[in-house]
């Protein structure tokens, strides 16, 4: 009995790593040209690690938007929020800030580091045009009596256009950021394939904001 | 022989502050993880010892704790509110800053880049920041206690503002670890221990939240993108598998909670009604009526529940997969075989990870939720049961036959499963809805999560510790200390959660500060002094595991680069690895993680970065399945 089961021989041929002596195909490491890591699947991590940041931000606005839906409906105390136009200016800059985003990442990809740069610069622009946009639309609020405790409707709008607001702030850093970083030329591979990624990143970032706007636009406005 | 590729050297920072201090090495970050968990375990430590104590002798006078708490325990005897008090900091200490900083944060962070093949993690910066931040975190939590239980620090806090007003004379915020509204929402009305140290706790649980998003992105991102060549998936240590999971949990999980504590927080200091209903009537006011109680209405204290819990339960895999992960890399290499299963064993962590979201709600089945919600809830936290079996299968047909090295290591590791099975078989009971109705206030609970999360967990923790010592520090530790630590806490921790389960079945609630007034439960008190008499040895202990730990820092045997005979790449370098890892040097892997007894090898295991094995023909077909 016993030595049926120390004797290892099935056990090491099923192990699953005994595999083929040549080296496997997965890694990072594997795509490495003379001795080097792969700048462009090295520079892929910034992609990778906003996607993945990315996923929790969502989780955080999920747990807050599963709150709002479960308060909406727990008491007799939700009062409609009335639509302000400037709101419609907000949204309407953040849209177009996108698309100069994407402008200035096709100028990237063409390697035209002038135009990018220009197109950056609209974009932060843009940004903080939203912004300012948002400040607005929480005095309008204001001066109509709507607090964060009025009642629980204007609690949540003022928390999740704050916590919007918030993240926003952290991508028109990133803009900056990647604006500073465009009026220094580079040639270098590496360096160029990390600026893209970079740049990559941060336009994952900032679309993911704008889409999480309108999401949280006709939460606040279209649900109850 | 391994082939070896040259990679860009870091050059290793030489200033003592850039080293040790706000280094971006991550296998610094690990260390002063791991010491952030020693100092917090202590606290978490002494705070359950007090809570014994009043238990067994309620009404004694202890002078020391008159002179630091005044109000708590006057003349130095403990009042009910300060007990609760230790409750609460008890359980937040331990479950956040320890049992989620050392398994994850501390081994983790020094050894997934190793034992994946990278010269660090992905994000340097983000590393460092992922532990300062945990530290502010810790601080905060500590000035949580300090504002509470002093009159002076809670007047002058109250400066900052009406809402932070403390000094209520407990050690900290009253509500458990779980912190359930609307109690923990009120403020300072509410009673002791609802002051500023209460918005201290929530703010610094928020803290920690940020903190532990940062290291797990960090880890998937290292995973996914540094894996040397070679390293495919399925090549990985199971440990490397744990600690991925661990940062999926945490990725999506924390979110949830900081979610809720800004909810919490805002209802605390901004007058929002998320979780507090109308027409509550506390400590003699009714809302709305005083200025100090403002008018709350159609808040919802189960939506909290709700929140916490959804991040709550995948919180208990993220204290324990860490620990599975070593114990099965740990049982593997002193029973000198291969994992039994490894692919049922990978398949088997993400399996509980996955399960894990879906099953928070049983933790609330007295909250009043509907019969059917809580038949689903019961049937998927029983079907956990699947996959953990399977890991326990798995274990201890890992030890079946093997050649066994009793090492302290190696001893922690079985412990661990022991403590596994022997805390989660309760958990099959508490599962059940109808069972756990009557149960859920009793001593039952305490045993059930203290065994199969706390003690299991640290079980793993220690298990790591003596395995991965060598490497860490170059230094082997005793061995003799070691199995004396072993021995002593394994007898302990049943000695302690074993009576506890006899006192839930009697009714004994827990949470409560003293039982002298319940005449059905004064038959169970020489239990009570069993407890407490094992728990001071258990604790007296784990003070010759510090010893051994710093002295052997120092004075322990110097070991080789891979004194156990070990396989993964953390073997390959040496003990302790160079700044970036492998000296400039990126191993390239050949083979599975757990090639131990290889018939046909020179020696009895094989390295994954050896190239030339004798191994039989054929070998090349069997293993990899594609």
């Amino acid at each position: 009995m016993a030595t049926m089961v120390t004797s290892t021989k099935p056990a090491t041929k099923t192990s699953p790593g005994s595999g083929p002596k040549i080296p496997g195909p997965n890694g990072n490491g594997s795509k490495r040209r003379d001795g080097f890591r792969d700048p462009e699947s090295d520079a892929n991590r910034y992609r990778i690690g906003m996607w993945v940041g990315l996923a929790s931000v969502a989780m955080m606005f999920t747990s807050l938007s599963s709150a709002y839906i479960v308060r909406s409906a727990s008491a007799n105390d939700w009062i409609p929020l009335p639509l302000p136009r400037l709101i419609l200016v907000s949204t309407g800059l953040l849209l177009a800030s996108s698309v100069t985003l994407e402008v200035a990442r096709r100028k990237l990809k063409a390697a035209l580091s002038r135009p990018y740069s220009q197109w950056l610069f609209i974009t932060v622009l843009l940004g903080l045009g939203f912004l300012a946009s948002q400040l607005f639309v929480w005095r309008h609020f204001r001066e109509q009596g709507l607090y964060v405790s009025s009642h629980p409707h204007s609690s949540f709008f003022y928390l999740l256009t704050g916590a919007h607001a918030v993240h926003l702030l952290g991508g028109l850093l990133g803009l900056t950021f990647l604006w500073l970083r465009s009026r220094r030329p580079i040639t270098e591979k590496a360096r160029l394939a990390k600026r893209r990624a970079a740049a990559d990143s941060v336009s994952i970032y900032w679309h993911f904001m704008d889409a999480l706007w309108i999401y949280l636009f006709l939460l606040l406005f279209l649900w109850r | 022989m391994s082939e070896t590729h040259e990679v860009h050297r870091h050059p290793a920072p030489t200033g003592f502050i850039r080293k040790y201090i706000f280094s971006l090495d991550h296998k610094v970050i690990g260390i002063q993880y791991i010491m952030l968990a020693l100092a917090a375990v202590v606290v978490g430590m002494v705070m359950s010892l007090l809570m014994r104590l009043n238990l067994s002798w309620p009404g004694t006078s202890w002078p020391i704790l008159g002179t630091l708490f005044p109000t708590g325990a006057p003349n130095g005897v403990m009042n009910p509110e300060f007990y609760l008090s230790l409750v609460t900091m008890h359980g937040t200490i331990m479950v956040f800053f320890v049992l989620t900083t050392a398994p994850q944060g501390g081994f983790g962070n020094y050894f997934l880049p190793i034992q994946i093949g990278a010269e660090d993690m992905a994000f340097p910066v983000l590393n460092m920041m992922s532990f300062w931040v945990t530290l502010v975190g810790f601080i905060v939590i500590l000035m949580a206690i300090v504002v509470e239980g002093n009159q002076g620090v809670g007047e002058w806090f109250a400066t900052l503002g009406p809402s932070f007003a403390g000094g209520s004379g407990t050690v900290g915020p009253i509500g458990g670890w779980t912190g359930y509204a609307p109690l923990s929402a009120l403020g300072r009305v509410a009673g002791p221990g609802q002051g500023a140290g209460m918005n201290l706790w929530v703010i610094s649980i928020a803290t920690f939240c940020v903190g532990s998003l940062l290291g797990a992105l960090n880890f998937i991102t290292t995973l996914l993108n540094m894996r040397t060549k070679g390293m495919s998936l399925m090549r990985m240590p199971l440990t490397c598998w744990a600690w991925f999971t661990t940062a999926v949990l945490a990725l999506l999980s924390f979110p949830v909670l900081l979610g809720g504590g800004i909810l919490l927080l805002l209802d605390r200091i901004a007058g929002t009604s998320f979780f507090i209903p109308g027409g509550l009537y506390v400590s003699g006011l009714l809302s709305g009526t005083n200025p100090n109680f403002p008018l709350h209405t159609g808040g919802s204290p189960i939506l909290w529940q709700h929140l916490f819990w959804f991040f709550g339960h995948p919180e208990v895999y993220i204290a324990i997969l860490p620990g599975m992960g070593a114990t099965s890399h740990i049982l593997a290499t002193f029973a000198r075989k291969p994992v039994f299963g490894y692919r049922a064993m990978v398949f088997a962590i993400f399996a509980i990870g996955l399960l894990g979201f879906f099953v928070w709600g049983h933790h609330m089945f007295i909250s009043g939720m509907s019969p059917y919600s809580a038949i689903a809830f019961s049937v998927l936290t029983l079907s956990i049961g699947v996959p953990s079996a399977v890991k326990t299968f798995n274990w201890i047909g890992t030890l079946w036959g093997g050649r066994i090295r009793f090492t302290t290591a190696m001893l922690f590791a079985i412990g661990f499963v022991s403590l596994f099975v022997a805390g989660g078989i309760t958990g099959l009971i508490l599962g059940q809805s109808s069972l756990d109705l009557p149960m859920h206030d009793t001593y039952i609970v305490t045993a059930h999560f203290h065994l199969v999360m706390g003690v299991a967990s640290i079980f793993g923790m220690f298990a790591a510790t003596y395995f991965w010592f060598p490497k860490m520090f170059g230094r082997q530790m005793s061995e003799s200390m070691g199995r004396i630590h072993f021995w002593v806490t394994f007898v302990g921790v049943y000695s302690i959660f074993v009576p506890m389960h006899v006192m839930g079945l009697q009714g004994m609630p827990r949470r409560y500060s003293q039982f002298t007034e319940y005449a059905f439960l004064q038959s169970l008190h020489p239990l009570v002094l069993f407890v407490t008499v094992a728990a001071i040895i258990t604790v007296s202990v784990q003070f010759l595991f510090y010893f051994n730990v710093f002295w052997s820092m120092f004075k322990g045997a110097k070991a080789g680069d891979n004194p156990w005979e070990a396989t993964t790449l953390e073997w390959n370098t040496a003990s302790p690895p160079p700044h970036d890892n492998f000296a400039g040097v990126l191993p390239v892997v050949y083979h599975g993680p757990y090639e131990f007894a290889v018939p046909g090898a020179p020696r009895d295991y094989v390295m994954q970065t050896d190239v030339e094995v004798e191994a039989p023909s054929g070998n090349g077909h069997n293993g990899h399945k594609h």
